[in-house]
């Protein structure tokens, strides 16, 4: 996870460390000697509770004007990023034929054995076989993307399609021609 | 007739008041929460999010409303008056605006105001102990006993707070206690009500008078009476539909009545430097004097959710120990300090 995020971000990434680096150093500096008339105070603020009280509030009422992290669901959408991992699609050639050659790979890589694949004979010259049915169970498969790993041919892909709203479990069974539909 | 007509006015701008800032408060209390954990809060229902209350009310009321068997019902059914009465009550002894001809802007014009005030808020107890009680439920007992060893013992320091007030305005009118308080900024007693040596206790009373306020009210960080976390919902756990409802109503009104009080106590009442003017007698004048009262109300119920969401709670035992042990003595010194001050330095 923080590997993908510093490729994606690495000026975030190095931001970060920065200030963890910068946290780090100030907590040093300022740890108190016991017994030191700085470390006598903060104990005597502390011992007074109002203080810190007031330092509290003043951190409650600083966040209260900070940007607003909810999404507005219906009317805002999420919008996720490169390399996020939702529904399965099968691509197609510049001629609207499909990438797949039935090479059984990405079936052999599924860790949770969601794709099924029957094959036939191509109608085409440059490759020997395609597939007759190409079935993908949204409802065992977990997202790990090791399918679109595994094609040799680019031909499947997790799109960033993640709302997936179905009424029955027949609906979660993608066969090849939902698949197939353009993005 | 003019007499009841301003009677009957008076009393409407003050339940305006009172049943304005609660149900709010109840929108208030989401979106403060909200907005300090960075999210939008309710803001579907109307604008904003302000209709809020009233589709909570209608919810509410639609709620069937569950007797437990083996309850008191009598006294069931008063618990929830009982906490309502007091803080309505109390209200009348505020004085809510400068005065407009030759009328004051107070609903009972009392000059021992403060005592009657005390008097009742007291009262405000025995809702709680006897909704608790009369539940026959162990959690609402619970709750209910633990709130009124709390209510009682916090009342001490309230007590003492507001004789300090009395102290530094020399009366115990509250028409007196802000009509010394609107010469200036400095005329607040929580800067010491304009003698330059009692400025320390002014601040000191101040944070004692909120402290015990919180506590009054059951409000986070001493929710007592409620703690949700050990007790299931305190002394309102059998309490549904419109019981429940009363219960969380007479809480805030509660809330508004000690924000009105210590506005008045401790904040200068309706006056503010510049925008009202004690000998200005007009209607505008008024309607300004009472608009600064509400303002300052609407800031110190701000107070009481930033508060609730800044401090965790207290256990048992150290409420008891704060209460007791520091402020009561803070509050018994700063009192000494003002009884010999006053002699020293006003002879």
């Amino acid at each position: 996870m923080a590997s993908s995020h510093a490729e994606l971000r690495p000026d975030q990434a190095l931001a970060d460390r920065d200030r963890i680096e910068r946290a780090e150093t100030d907590l040093v500096r300022n740890a108190l000697v016991p017994g030191s008339f700085r470390e006598r105070i903060r104990r005597l603020m502390v011992a007074l509770y109002v203080p810190n009280i007031l330092q509290g509030l003043a951190k409650t009422l600083e966040v209260m004007f900070r940007k607003k992290v909810t999404l507005q669901y219906p009317e805002e959408r999420h919008i996720p990023r490169k390399g996020y991992r939702g529904e399965h699609r099968l691509k197609k050639d510049a001629q609207g034929r499909p990438n797949c050659v039935a090479c059984y790979m990405c079936a052999t890589a599924c860790p949770a054995n969601c794709i099924t694949i029957e094959a036939m004979e191509a109608p085409w010259p440059d490759r020997d076989k395609v597939p007759k049915q190409f079935t993908i169970d949204l409802l065992k498969c977990i997202y790990c993307g090791m399918c679109e790993e595994a094609c040799p041919c680019d031909a499947i892909e997790l799109t960033t399609t993640f709302t997936q709203v179905s009424t029955s479990r027949e609906e979660k069974i993608h066969k090849i021609d939902r698949l197939l539909r353009d993005a | 007739m003019n007499e009841w007509l301003w009677f009957f006015g008076k009393v409407g701008v003050v339940l305006g008041i009172i049943f304005t800032f609660a149900p709010l408060m109840t929108l208030m209390e989401r979106k403060v929460s909200a907005w300090v954990q960075m999210r939008h809060g309710p803001n579907r229902v109307g604008p904003q999010g302000l209709l809020q209350p009233v589709a909570d009310l209608v919810k509410l009321v639609m709620k069937e409303l569950i007797i437990p068997g083996k309850t008191d019902r009598a006294l069931f059914f008063m618990g929830p008056v009982l906490a309502f009465i007091p803080p309505t009550l109390a209200f009348c002894v505020i004085p809510f605006g400068n005065q407009i001809g030759d009328q004051k802007l107070q609903v009972a014009n009392l000059n021992i105001g403060i005592l009657f005030l005390m008097a009742v808020l007291s009262t405000g107890v025995y809702g709680i102990t006897l909704g608790g009680w009369a539940s026959n439920n162990k959690y609402s007992l619970l709750g209910s006993l633990r709130a009124s060893a709390q209510l009682i013992s916090y009342e001490l320091t309230l007590g003492l707070t507001i004789l300090m007030v009395v102290m530094m305005a020399e009366s115990v009118d509250p028409q007196v206690i802000v009509g010394k308080q609107t010469v200036g900024l400095l005329s607040w007693n929580v800067f010491g009500g304009g003698h330059w040596w009692a400025l320390p206790a002014g601040l000191i009373g101040f944070v004692l008078m909120w402290t015990c306020a919180l506590a009054e009210n059951n409000r986070l960080p001493f929710d007592m009476a409620e703690c949700d976390a050990e007790l299931v919902g305190g002394y309102h756990t059998e309490y549904s539909s419109m019981g429940f409802a009363l219960y969380m109503l007479s809480e805030y009104v509660a809330m508004v009545m000690m924000s009105a009080l210590i506005t008045t106590l401790f904040l200068g009442g309706w006056h503010f430097p510049f925008l009202t003017d004690p000998a200005d007698t007009s209607w505008l004048g008024g309607i300004i004097s009472v608009a600064v009262f509400c303002g300052k109300v609407a800031f110190n119920l701000f107070v009481y959710l930033w508060v609730r969401w800044t401090l965790p709670r207290f256990r048992y035992d150290q409420i008891m120990q704060l209460g007791w042990k520091s402020l009561l003595p803070v509050a018994l010194c700063t009192l000494a300090y003002l009884a010999v001050g006053g002699v020293l330095f006003e002879g």
